[in-house]
């Protein structure tokens, strides 16, 4: 039987983001060339997030974005029906630290995905990945920048972040499958 | 999840006004590709599409040819010529040609009704109707619709006049039968001689006069009106035409409102349209062939759908 | 030939009115008697006919059997095997052949094919004009004496009143009928099926009532001008029913046929664009379907004919526009017609047998349609009550373009003679 455990609750997440932000911030030696991009669906909201505490902290306004990976995804052929795609809409990238947000990261499809496709946009100086949770299971060769919480988990268990702005609350749920 | 497509798109008239929607919403993101400095998406990677087209048309194969390009898919562009009987290949034989060249997708325009679906029944190939005789033009009707969604948010309740010779037009079918499922109140406008038996049963309205139609309509798809027509004596000609039925800057002064103007194009300057009203600012004829290439793009991306069962990646929540 | 009884069938006989339970012997190629417990003569084939209805053999006024021309269709024996595995007894051959049944020597090879094959009569029917072409008389004179018995130039209608009045007048010489296929070519043009709301959704072309019905309008005005007999062939409207029905009410010489696919099907049989409902006239309206039902049942329509049409597989495997118009009849009318008619209440069997064999061989004035003693041994056994699917690779016919494959029908031939031997036999 399946077991269900919060992972981290509402205030814990505040406090794992607040301190994503001064970590990005830090690792990109400032806010004048960083832009932010979340994945959709959930990445695009914790991009606002951070950037609203970035913006807060560092009293600027940085552009961000939000990039929809389905016509890149590498299994595209195989899945159906057709999945629903979403809105695709990008700052200038060209000599710009590019920070992609994500929810979880776990084989690394998505982001080589979404690398892809940023290429397709221009040339950043450089980009970085920033995700809320990394829970390990790498299927290609991605590694996180800025990192919430880490969990191992395998195959049978499923990470759900959930967030206020869609999902009327915010936490991180951990479903363990049977052993 | 999705009220998913079949295997073709032969037309609008058996769609169902959600397998609608899902083409015009999926349509949204395909218009912002087109925007990138890189139009290209790798949606359709390797896939062959065909282009066969039958009549001639510059403007709708280039249109599907970008739409394809810019999902990179592998085009080939084949003009045939005429009937199964004059070409001396039968269109069975066509087919079964593609086929054996393990075509992924065929865009087929064609002189015969029913053409498009005659392919489809025969490979297994998706196919896509760029126009069959005089039944249907699927994807000039959904462009249309978008196009109107576009400017007025809405199609329920829109009131849209289909005008000029509706008897021999597969846009104005398609636009009829998209319409009506997506609740717009349609009108169809033009000399009886050019309105063809019974296409009130289609839900449709009949205005005698291009003026009542003004008047009465939020939006008019004005249609070309062939040279032919008048040679083969629908109309006496092209001048008494655009007397009669012309859209003109003086009649278009007196609607009651700002009217949208389309036209499927290529438009017959003088005729049915006047050229200060095509290129005026209630026209909508450009943003028409804008949106031409991301309606195609989403026809073609919702076809070539993967045809094993449904993962858990299409939930979104791994990355 | 050995004599031949058929005993105990419903026998049915419009020609005298006679519908009862009684035996039939055939001798000599003629009708020897027909009674109650007739001997059985000691070389006799006996027929066992209890359950069934005994009939003069079916006439078709309406085939098209391709050959000289078009063998790979269907040939004069083919065609007539066929004939007699639908109950048929005699049918007429049209003469869009190649070449055109125009002169003596084409009637003279149809009627030598016909013997050879042996099996229902076949009568040619000459052509109105030289090559069809609506331009110069054929020799009336000669093609009835070679043996067709009408003239036509069906496949094609009439379009010159003057060359139509000039054939009604010239035929009274022969006393022949001249067949129209009624169809105003400047309204009908590059029309795949009937003018409605069918072909307005299916983006077709349409072919209105009113071509039928203006060149019936104009037949019946030429019958009225020349005292010439007009049959008109196939109608499918009501307008040309109400025509005809007039015509009929001052006596004018106007007879007409109607096909089963007429009064079985309507325009929406072309939906999805099946070529096997693309004919000339088209299927229509289901008003007029209704109208031609009732024109049979009163009599306003003389006779059902089959339009037997053949065509090849590859041809009706087109799109529509293309495609050739017709389908073929002789083995599907019977089952439809007591399907249709029979099976709905609106005609008796009798009044059905009047149509397919009684009333055609008085139209065109050929032999048979009567078991009258002395009258031609063609006859027809029929299981009026069997129900069975309609299965087009088990025809006899060549071709195999017809829209009721797989269809439930109720009836059939079982055993068809022609002079007074068994020319078809269902096993």
């Amino acid at each position: 039987m399946p077991t269900r455990t919060q992972l981290l609750d509402d205030r814990a997440m505040s406090r794992a983001l607040v301190r994503m932000a001064s970590e990005i911030v830090e690792r990109c030696g400032g806010t004048d060339d960083l832009v932010l991009v979340g994945i959709q669906r959930r990445g695009v909201e914790l991009a606002d997030r951070l950037k609203r505490l970035i913006d807060a902290a560092e009293r600027v306004d940085i552009p961000s974005g939000k990039l929809d990976i389905t016509l890149y995804r590498d299994d595209l052929q195989m899945i159906g029906p057709r999945p629903v795609v979403g809105e695709t809409s990008l700052p200038d990238l060209d000599g710009r630290s590019v920070v992609i947000v994500d929810d979880v990261l776990y084989t690394g499809r998505t982001v080589r995905a979404a690398l892809d496709e940023v290429a397709d946009f221009g040339r950043p100086r450089r980009v970085l990945l920033c995700v809320l949770v990394d829970r390990g299971g790498r299927e290609l060769p991605i590694q996180a920048d800025v990192v919430g919480t880490a969990v191992s988990l395998t195959a049978r268990d499923r990470v759900d972040v959930l967030v206020s702005e869609l999902d009327g609350r915010d936490t991180v749920e951990l479903t363990r499958g049977d052993a | 999840m999705t009220a998913a497509l079949g295997k073709d798109l032969v037309g609008l008239e058996h769609l169902s006004a959600d397998q609608i929607r899902l083409i015009l919403d999926t349509a949204e993101p395909f218009k912002e590709v087109s925007e990138r400095p890189i139009k290209k998406v790798p949606a359709l990677r390797g896939k062959t599409i065909v282009n066969l087209f039958f009549e001639a048309s510059t403007r709708t194969r280039i249109s599907f040819e970008f739409a394809e390009k810019r999902l990179s898919a592998d085009t080939v562009n084949v003009a045939a010529s005429g009937s199964s009987v004059s070409k001396g290949e039968t269109l069975v034989d066509t087919a079964k040609n593609l086929e054996a060249m393990r075509i992924d997708m065929v865009v087929i325009r064609h002189g015969s009704s029913g053409a498009a679906q005659f392919l489809g029944h025969r490979i297994a190939s998706n196919v896509i109707n760029a126009g069959d005789g005089k039944h249907e033009h699927p994807t000039q009707g959904l462009l249309d619709i978008l196009t109107l969604r576009d400017r007025f948010g809405r199609i329920a309740g829109l009131k849209v006049a289909i005008c000029g010779d509706v008897l021999h037009s597969r846009v104005a079918r398609s636009n009829i039968w998209g319409l009506t499922k997506l609740g717009a109140e349609v009108a169809v406008c033009g000399p009886p001689t050019l309105l063809p038996r019974g296409i009130a049963s289609l839900g449709v309205t009949i205005l005698p006069r291009i003026e009542d139609a003004i008047a009465w309509a939020d939006a008019l798809n004005v249609l070309r009106l062939q040279l032919e027509r008048m040679q083969t004596g629908f109309i006496p000609s092209l001048r008494e035409y655009n007397r009669v039925f012309g859209v003109t800057r003086e009649r278009l002064a007196r609607a009651p409102k700002d009217l949208l103007i389309l036209h499927p194009g290529p438009m017959n300057r003088g005729v049915e349209i006047d050229s200060d009203v095509a290129d005026g600012e209630h026209s909508v004829i450009l943003p028409q062939v804008t949106n031409g290439v991301a309606v195609r793009m989403a026809v073609l991306y919702l076809l070539a759908g993967g045809r094993a069962a449904p993962a858990q990646a299409a939930r979104g929540d791994e990355a | 030939m050995k004599p031949i009884l058929v005993r105990g069938g419903r026998v049915i006989d419009p020609s005298r009115g006679a519908d009862d339970v009684a035996d039939v012997l055939l001798a000599g190629g003629t009708i020897e008697a027909v009674g109650r417990n007739i001997g059985v003569p000691d070389d006799a084939t006996v027929i066992e006919a209890a359950g069934r209805v005994v009939a003069p053999g079916l006439i078709d006024l309406h085939t098209h059997l391709r050959e000289p021309g078009q063998e790979d269709l269907e040939t004069i024996a083919t065609g007539a095997m066929a004939a007699v595995a639908g109950g048929f007894t005699a049918v007429c051959a049209m003469p869009n052949t190649d070449p055109v049944c125009d002169n003596q020597g084409v009637v003279g090879f149809v009627v030598s094919q016909a013997q050879r094959a042996a099996r229902a009569r076949v009568y040619p029917i000459g052509a109105i004009s030289l090559g069809q072409k609506g331009q110069q008389l054929a020799e009336f004179g000669e093609l009835v004496g070679a043996g067709a018995v009408a003239v036509s130039d069906d496949g094609k209608p009439v379009m010159s009143s003057h060359l139509m009045r000039t054939a009604l007048e010239y035929a009274r010489v022969f006393g022949i009928p001249v067949a129209d296929h009624c169809e105003d070519m400047a309204l009908a043009e590059g029309g795949a099926m009937h003018e409605g709301i069918v072909s307005t959704r299916l983006g077709l072309k349409g072919i209105p009532a009113a071509a039928e019905e203006i060149m019936v309008a104009r037949d019946i005005l030429l019958a009225e001008l020349t005292g010439g007999h007009v049959h008109l062939c196939h109608m499918s409207t009501r307008g040309s029913v109400a025509l005809i029905r007039r015509a009929k009410d001052m006596h004018l010489r106007v007879t007409s046929e109607a096909c089963p696919h007429h009064f079985t099907l309507t325009h929406e049989a072309c939906e999805g664009y099946d070529t096997n409902a693309k004919m000339n006239p088209p299927l229509r309206e289901a008003e007029d379907r209704e109208a031609i039902r009732g024109a049979l049942r009163d009599g306003t329509i003389d006779v059902i004919a089959t339009d037997h049409a053949p065509h090849h597989y590859d041809a009706k495997e087109r799109e529509f526009d293309d495609a050739p118009n017709g389908i073929i009849g002789l083995e599907t009318a019977l089952p439809l017609a007591i399907t249709e008619l029979v099976g709905s209440g609106l005609l008796t069997l009798p009044e059905l047998i009047l149509r397919m064999s009684t009333a055609p061989a008085r139209t065109f004035n050929l032999p048979g349609g009567t078991l009258a003693t002395g009258a031609p041994a063609d006859l027809v056994v029929i299981d009026p009550d069997v129900e069975w699917e309609i299965r087009p690779e088990a025809f006899h016919s060549k071709s195999r373009n017809t829209p009721f494959a797989a269809r439930r029908v109720r009836g059939r031939a079982e055993t068809t003679i022609v002079r007074g031997a068994i020319a078809y036999q269902r096993v």
